[in-house]
């Protein structure tokens, strides 16, 4: 018998959702056959087996978070020559046993019918040797990226999360009555009364966590409210930061309707990243305007160019050039900083992040070398990047490495915004709508198109006058893309 | 019609739920194919059968009384009377439970209902016709029907499951009982003191598999008694109608192999009624042994449907179902509620009750849990002696190093009642000394709750038993 345990899924991926579970009890797994469906940080990942064997237990259950490392399966090995064997001497037919095995875990969760699903699976069940050959799984990571295309319910269904405190309770077994002593194993359940544990679940507080100030230690409201803030007030002084206590909402229905949604996987990484990097970064944000009116008479010229290659010459992809240009100038941009083990790294490489707006929240892709790299190519490569992103097609690869962010929302609108920066980085630059505006000029006024550029960095990292040294060449690139040639 | 809240089932958990949920404030619509809410518990199991237990423990204190020195002679038995006091008390409460419907200006709809998906459900009128109700959330509360394993499954009215051997056909001469848990328990105690020669025959070993041994002695001794014959390590492996009756072939420890009743009661179990139509239209999912599979807060896995009751998880018990429904209203109505009862009581209204909730010494046991168990026997109780009901026990299972009361269990007259104490007890977290100190009324049987807690203690003051050192 051997565990399968959650393998390394890439940089910093620690833990994901299970969308699904692709094997059953009894099936007989083969060497690099997915057995999870797995939503992690950013993207959607199969995960290959890397053993072979009959399964003999199937420890997670569609919903689990698991961590790297985490036990998934128990395989028993002696069957697993004999499966592969086999596999490999007929790859074509298989046996109608293991066909209805295989079968088995698109029946169990085809209860809404889900075409496209059934068929690839039936489509495994017809020949093993065939469906570990057609998927080849990405050679770096021994991973293989599960593409979706729009099926963007899917992920929402099983990999729903529930809300605290409830988990699937095993009414299996029987006699419940003495089932939630006893669960509490060794040590007797909190000497709390129904009123006060309520409290303490609707505060969000763990009673077994808390001390009572009673006789033997009986806990009442009071204990509970008193070790909730202190919960709350420990997140503040703790150099970690942690999801931080929220308040306890009031209770919505009191107003209206309200639809409780559990948050999808990406909002709740996007939104501890965010709260991280706004909790240790001091931000400082420097506007600037840059005058584009001669960029965009290039950029019309030279659109179609970019278009016959495949991509669009906009701002963006504008941007990425002089940025990268720029990072080069300022060392101090393209670097992370590590308080705890006072260093600072310089990084050699220039890779730029892209904030993509996709239905299913925010995406980053990374441009690699981008100072290596023309303004066509690098058009070209942002629209690859985009489409991906939005058709859910971006590898958890694509996402890492950046060394500096761009978030340009002139598309939509807006003049000025304070981008929170994108940690480990420590500078992102934000890009709003170019307007039309009356420019003072040899006294007159004269309308030029002005670019709205936010420049957030990390204080800690770079100094005011760097940062504003640094939008200053970014505006004064725009506006003499010469300045890219001379000094970039 | 459009409602915030479809319950289907009007049982103790249902219209618990769907009261509940009109007292919050939503619109609620209530389905069932009664006339008024009450489902099995009222109609046909809980409420008749503790009827027809008083009166059968009347009969049997008034044949008792010989020994104080009263005699009323023999009993006389009016059936269709008894059939009608039973009925009257069913009909009294249902039509409370209607009247509260109307009250609290619940949409009843008597019938059928059929989900159609995760948002819409079709009910099939009783009275004919259909009516389409849409809902923001739905609870499901279809309870549980008997199981009857196939070599029971006998096409003759003299088989009787709980439903019909509640109707009292008649007083059968000689009755099989088909399972020694607490239905075959109660009314084979109903029928044994109307005068039927009672045969409770059990697959394991003892009585009221799940309760504590000790506690069911005193029980199984005056059933014993009361019974004909108790056959224990005994399976029923066929039954034959006859015209003289039901012949039943045993395997096991029964010494005669075959034996002939006029009537076989089967109440082996019951088993969760998940097959409401349209389910798998819904993400909703049974477990292996068919009950609907939910969360903490009796969701499934379809996110606007909840279950609860017996059809959501053992131990099916109504006030469990009740407490289920309150939940899962609760957390509609936007609450962070849970279902995390610490103790869920159990009782067996036969004579002697016998009543228990929390841990259970044997569950502590084969958790190998430190415990202690401390026992106050009734023979010592001033109240149990005025009763001359002196066999009963009264025990408290204790956290050992807390002192905290994680069990209780009761078997005696009265036990039933006995044992809300040991609940609150164990949801309060009160530990042996909160019970000793907590004065009791005298004379009565709550004083064994707060004597167990004395003999904990080595210092109970009509028990002498020194603390073990």
């Amino acid at each position: 018998m051997t565990d399968f345990t959650l393998p390394e899924l890439g940089e910093n991926i620690t833990a994901g959702d299970v969308l699904r579970v692709l094997v059953n009890p009894g099936d007989i797994l083969a060497k690099d056959q997915p057995v999870l469906e797995l939503e992690t940080d950013k993207a959607t990942i199969e995960v290959p087996s890397s053993v072979a064997g009959q399964v003999k237990e199937v420890k997670v259950k569609t919903g689990d978070k698991v961590k790297v490392g985490q036990p998934i399966l128990t395989v028993e090995e002696g069957a697993s020559s004999a499966a592969s064997s086999q596999a490999a001497a007929k790859p074509q037919p298989v046996t109608a046993k293991q066909g209805a095995a295989k079968a088995e875990p698109a029946k169990a969760e085809a209860r809404k019918p889900e075409p496209e699903r059934t068929q690839q699976v039936a489509k495994t069940g017809q020949a093993v040797g065939a469906n570990t050959a057609a998927k080849v799984p990405d050679e770096e990571a021994g991973l293989e990226q599960h593409v979706e295309g729009g099926k963007r319910e899917t992920s929402d269904k099983p990999g729903t999360k529930r809300p605290v405190g409830d988990n699937v309770v095993d009414i299996n077994r029987p006699r419940a009555a003495s089932e939630t002593a006893a669960s509490a194993a060794e040590t007797p359940p909190a000497p709390a009364a129904p009123s006060v544990r309520r409290m303490a679940r609707e505060l969000g507080v763990d009673i077994d966590t808390v001390s009572g100030t009673g006789p033997s230690g009986r806990i009442s409201n009071e204990d509970v409210k008193a070790h909730a803030k202190e919960l709350v007030s420990s997140v503040g002084h703790s150099g970690r930061v942690e999801p931080i206590a929220s308040e306890p909402l009031p209770d919505f229905n009191r107003w209206g309707d309200v639809d409780r949604q559990p948050m999808r996987a990406i909002r709740r990484k996007t939104a501890e990243h965010l709260s991280a990097a706004w909790a240790t970064i001091p931000h400082v944000t420097q506007h600037d305007l840059a005058d584009i009116t001669g960029l965009e008479e290039l950029r019309k010229k030279y659109a179609k160019q970019a278009e016959a290659a495949g991509g669009n010459l906009t701002i963006t992809a504008i941007a990425l050039k002089i940025v990268a240009a720029a990072l080069k100038v300022f060392p101090q941009f393209n670097a992370s900083i590590d308080l705890a083990n006072e260093t600072i790294t310089y990084k050699k490489y220039v890779h730029i992040g892209v904030a993509v707006d996709t239905d299913r929240g925010l995406l980053v892709p990374v441009i690699r070398d981008a100072d290596r790299k023309n303004i066509i190519q690098l058009a070209v490569e942002l629209a690859q990047a985009s489409e991906k992103a939005r058709s859910r097609k971006l590898t958890l690869e694509e996402m890492q490495g950046g060394c500096f962010s761009i978030s340009n929302l002139g598309g939509i609108g807006g003049t000025f915004f304070t981008p929170i920066v994108n940690a480990p980085e420590v500078a992102i630059l934000g890009i709003s709508r170019a307007r039309m505006e009356p420019v003072y000029h040899d006294g007159a006024f004269i309308p030029r198109l002005m670019l709205p550029l936010s420049l957030s960095y990390d204080h800690r990292a770079i100094d005011g006058a760097d940062g504003i040294r640094f939008v200053r060449w970014v505006a004064e690139a725009l506006e003499q893309p010469f300045l890219l040639a001379l000094q970039g | 019609m459009n409602t915030q809240l479809a319950v289907i089932g009007a049982g103790p958990g249902g219209y618990a739920a769907a009261f509940l949920a009109a007292d919050l404030g939503l619109t609620v619509a209530l389905i069932d194919p009664e006339v008024n809410p009450g489902g099995i518990c009222v109609y046909r199991g809980c409420i008749p059968s503790k009827a027809l237990l008083h009166v059968a423990k009347v009969m049997d204190e008034a044949r008792h009384a010989k020994a104080w020195g009263i005699q009323f002679g023999e009993p006389k038995i009016d059936l269709s009377g008894l059939r009608a006091f039973k009925d009257n008390v069913v009909k009294r409460l249902t039509g409370g439970t209607g009247a509260l419907v109307k009250h609290r200006k619940v949409q009843y709809l008597q019938g059928y209902a059929e989900l159609v998906d995760a948002h819409s459900l079709r009910v099939e009128l009783v009275t004919g016709g259909e009516e389409r109700v849409q809902f923001e959330h739905a609870i499901v509360a279809t309870g549980s029907v008997p199981t009857v394993p196939a070599a029971l499954r006998v096409d003759d009215p003299r088989v009787m499951d709980s439903t019909t051997a509640l109707d009292l056909p008649d007083i059968p001469k000689s009755l099989l009982v088909v399972g020694g848990g607490y239905i075959g328990l109660e009314l084979g105690t109903v029928y044994a003191t109307l005068g039927s020669a009672v045969t409770v025959v059990e697959m394991t070993a003892g009585l009221l598999p799940g309760a504590d041994r000790d506690l069911v002695e005193v029980l199984a001794k005056r059933v014993r008694n009361t019974m004909k014959s108790v056959l224990l390590n005994t399976q029923v492996t066929a039954m034959r109608p006859e015209s003289s009756g039901i012949r039943v072939t045993f395997a096991g420890e029964a010494e005669a192999k075959e034996q002939l009743f006029d009537r076989v009661l089967v109440s082996v179990g019951r088993r969760p009624n998940a097959s409401v139509p349209g389910l798998d239209r819904t993400r909703v999912t049974l477990n292996d042994r068919g009950f609907i599979v939910v969360d903490g807060q009796r969701r499934t896995a379809e996110p606007s449907i909840f279950a609860i009751g017996d059809v959501a998880g053992e131990p099916m018990l109504a006030h469990k179902a009740s407490h289920e429904g309150r939940v899962a209203v609760e957390v509609i109505a936007g609450h962070n509620a849970a279902f995390q009862p610490r103790a869920i009581p159990a009782v067996v209204f036969t004579d002697p009750e016998l009543a228990w909730a929390g841990l259970t010494e044997a569950q502590a046991q084969q958790d190998n849990r430190a415990v202690a168990i401390a026992k106050f026997p009734w023979a010592a109780s001033g109240r149990a002696i005025t009763l001359d009901r002196t066999g009963g026990l009264t025990k408290l299972v204790l956290d050992r190093q807390s002192e905290q009361v994680l069990g209780v269990g009761l078997v005696g007259p009265g036990a039933g009642e006995l044992v809300a104490e040991g609940v609150l007890a164990i949801e309060m977290g009160a530990n042996a000394t909160d019970l000793k100190l907590s004065i009791h009324p005298h004379p009565t049987l709550t004083e064994t709750m707060m004597e167990s807690a004395e003999v904990f203690f080595g210092q109970a003051t009509h028990v002498y038993r020194p603390r073990k050192k």
